[in-house]
């Protein structure tokens, strides 16, 4: 198995002596990264400035020029994202998330506004300064964008030579990289011959090389199937855990927010439609965009209940009340089911539902039914206070109970 | 029964090692000259990263107009500029000043096709892991255009062989020369056929080895 591995003391300078590192022959290449034991969090450089890797974006807009006339694809897009920290931008197609992200390494400039990299704003770079500011940033593709006339190896050296590396350091480097994504058996491969999963690992590797303090990540999971998808998101991770890097990543799929982001920015038609921690834009959204962003991930009602669902309770024979409990997340409250049981002083039975666990924030809806013959305490008392069963609770409607001919 | 040559066997062997020189000598040329025009034109294409319509345009200009210029005029037309840098107008070196100039525009068009082909998001990459314009050229548009490049250089080498037949004109010898005046102009049957039956063995040789390193170069 492998080792536990000192740090290596040069993800971000490029001189110094190079740390022992155990062979790591025993080291099964399959062996997830994430696997590894852990070890410092973090060899972050804190200098007089303070930690490195911070974006601002102040007052940012973008216009393109048409053919039918100026397109606005981002207006007044102005936040800060902190440094080590990872941080999800989510939108529909078109929202003007992939327009954001080039903005911060220059790939697409802003027509107006500010995009500070560490408070320097980086309108005001010349070549050189680009060039140098571009190797603090690292950036992976949906479609990887490795070069297929290149190995591995080279692909992963590129950055390197091209930032006149010593070839000895360079290799040095290439292994520690290609170790670290789990590759160290496919040196001489070339990226035709890998699978979509091995080609984001030699993207996010090659990224990764010069050091980077930001690792830009575009759509970097979207061409992935789930498991791979999932794999790769560890692997983010853990990089953003051991190196801290800032991760910053778009995406149109919110699962993946819910997976790593710590902060997500909600983007609809080149505008902040929300911001904020995840698990309070899951737990509470308060944008439409957000709330059809979600709604794959939650728990709606299944469309059988649905159709025997009365606004009235039955005039005649017995029948159960639907009850919806939601969770955003806050002030620890979850659902214990003996509590809520004494609360609505009936027996519950659950009938729909989930609770997922974000940042350690419980979140999600219960649907509940309760005996149409009990009669509920006031529902408003349920919801605050320290008797609080949830962070919501609402009568969706009633069913008549079926007769079963047991 | 042995074959009877026509014509003594020194006299193909030079007119083929003239073919070969003058191919060699001008491919070489245009290649060196046109893989730079290419690249020129590329980058300062609309949306290219040296962005320069005026440029562009009157690149694509002269290339035109050269490619536009059938071979046996520019041959005669470009004798006093031949005559400038060879310091003569006749016989093989006298030949190559044209061949080169006529293949060169042809090279890099057909070049400029494979770099135009060389995906965007390469590019964008490779900007956004700092690599300058120069290294752009180097590792990204040269490796991943390069078998279109090798296939182009192969078309570029048979219309050459094909060309330089008319090399005679100003004297250059070479298998073509051979065939016109003993097969043509003295009726000689069997040099006219061996000269055809070896164009048709070299050109088939050339075109062979670039296939075989293009499906090399793609199965990578």
């Amino acid at each position: 198995m492998t080792t536990a591995a000192p740090r290596p003391s040069l993800w971000r300078t490029v001189a110094g002596p190079a740390p022992q590192r155990p062979a790591t022959a025993g080291a099964s290449p399959s062996t997830p990264v994430h696997d590894l034991p852990p070890t410092q969090p973090a060899r972050r450089q804190e200098g007089a400035t303070g930690l490195t890797g911070t974006v601002a974006f102040d007052r940012v807009a973008k216009v393109y020029d048409s053919s039918a006339g100026p397109v606005p694809a981002l207006e007044g897009i102005s936040l800060g994202i902190p440094a080590g920290s990872i941080f999800g931008i989510i939108g529909r197609s078109g929202a003007g998330k992939s327009s954001l992200l080039r903005t911060i390494n220059r790939l697409e400039s802003p027509t107006s506004g500010r995009v500070l990299v560490d408070g320097v704003d980086i309108a005001a770079l010349d070549d050189d300064g680009l060039v140098a500011l571009r190797r603090r940033i690292g950036m992976i593709f949906q479609h990887f964008n490795l070069l297929s006339a290149k190995t591995v190896y080279d692909n992963v050296a590129l950055p390197l030579r091209v930032a006149g590396v010593r070839p000895a350091e360079v290799h040095r480097r290439v292994e520690e990289l290609l170790a670290l994504v789990g590759l160290q058996d496919k040196h001489r491969t070339f990226p035709a011959r890998l699978s979509g999963g091995q080609k984001q690992r030699v993207g996010i590797a090659r990224a990764l090389a010069t050091g980077p303090e930001i690792l830009l990540c575009d759509e970097a999971t979207s061409a992935l199937d789930p498991e791979t998808t999932h794999s790769i998101l560890q692997l983010l991770r853990d990089i953003n855990r051991r190196l801290g890097i800032t991760v910053i990543l778009i995406t149109h799929e919110m699962s993946v927010i819910r997976e790593i982001a710590d902060q997500v920015l909600v983007l609809e038609q080149g505008r902040i439609a929300e911001l904020g921690e995840v698990w309070q834009v899951f737990g509470a959204p308060q944008h439409d965009a957000t709330r059809a962003l979600l709604a794959p991930l939650q728990h709606g009602l299944p469309d059988d209940l649905q159709a025997r669902l009365r606004p009235e309770p039955p005039a005649t024979g017995t029948y159960q009340r639907i009850l919806r409990l939601g969770y955003t997340g806050a002030d620890g409250l979850e659902p214990d089911f003996a509590r809520i049981a004494t609360a609505l002083q009936s027996p519950v039975r659950l009938v729909h539902g989930g609770i997922d666990r974000i940042r350690g924030h419980a979140q999600g809806r219960l649907l509940l039914s309760v005996p149409g013959a009990v009669a509920l305490p006031p529902l408003s008392s349920l919801v605050q206070g320290p008797g609080a069963i949830a962070h919501s609770i609402e009568v969706i409607g009633h069913v008549a109970d079926v007769e079963h001919s047991l | 029964m042995s074959l009877t040559l026509s014509i003594p066997f020194e006299r193909y062997t030079q007119a083929f090692a003239d073919t070969l020189a003058m191919v060699g000598a001008s491919a070489g040329i245009a290649f060196v000259a046109g893989i730079p025009l290419a690249v020129l034109l590329i980058v300062t294409a609309p949306g290219g990263f040296l962005a320069s319509p005026r440029v562009h345009r009157s690149l694509g200009s002269v290339v035109n107009g050269f490619r536009a210029t059938p071979f046996i005029v520019l041959l005669v037309a470009l004798i006093p500029f031949t005559r400038m840098v060879t310091g003569t107008t006749i016989g093989v070196w006298a030949a190559i000043v044209p061949l080169a100039i006529s293949a060169t525009p042809f090279f890099a068009r057909i070049a400029e096709v494979s770099l135009r082909e060389v995906d965007p998001g390469l590019i964008e990459a490779a900007q956004a892991m700092g690599c300058r314009k120069w290294h752009i050229v180097w590792h990204v548009y040269l490796p991943e255009a390069l078998p279109g490049i090798v296939g182009g250089f192969t078309i570029t080498l048979v219309a050459l062989i094909s060309s330089s037949a008319m090399a005679g004109a100003v004297g250059a010898g070479g298998l073509g020369d051979l065939a016109i005046r003993y097969g043509y102009q003295r009726f000689d049957t069997q040099v006219m056929l061996i000269v055809i039956a070896v164009l048709i063995a070299l050109v088939s040789l050339v075109q062979f080895s670039g296939d075989r390193w293009v499906r090399w170069l793609r199965s990578r």
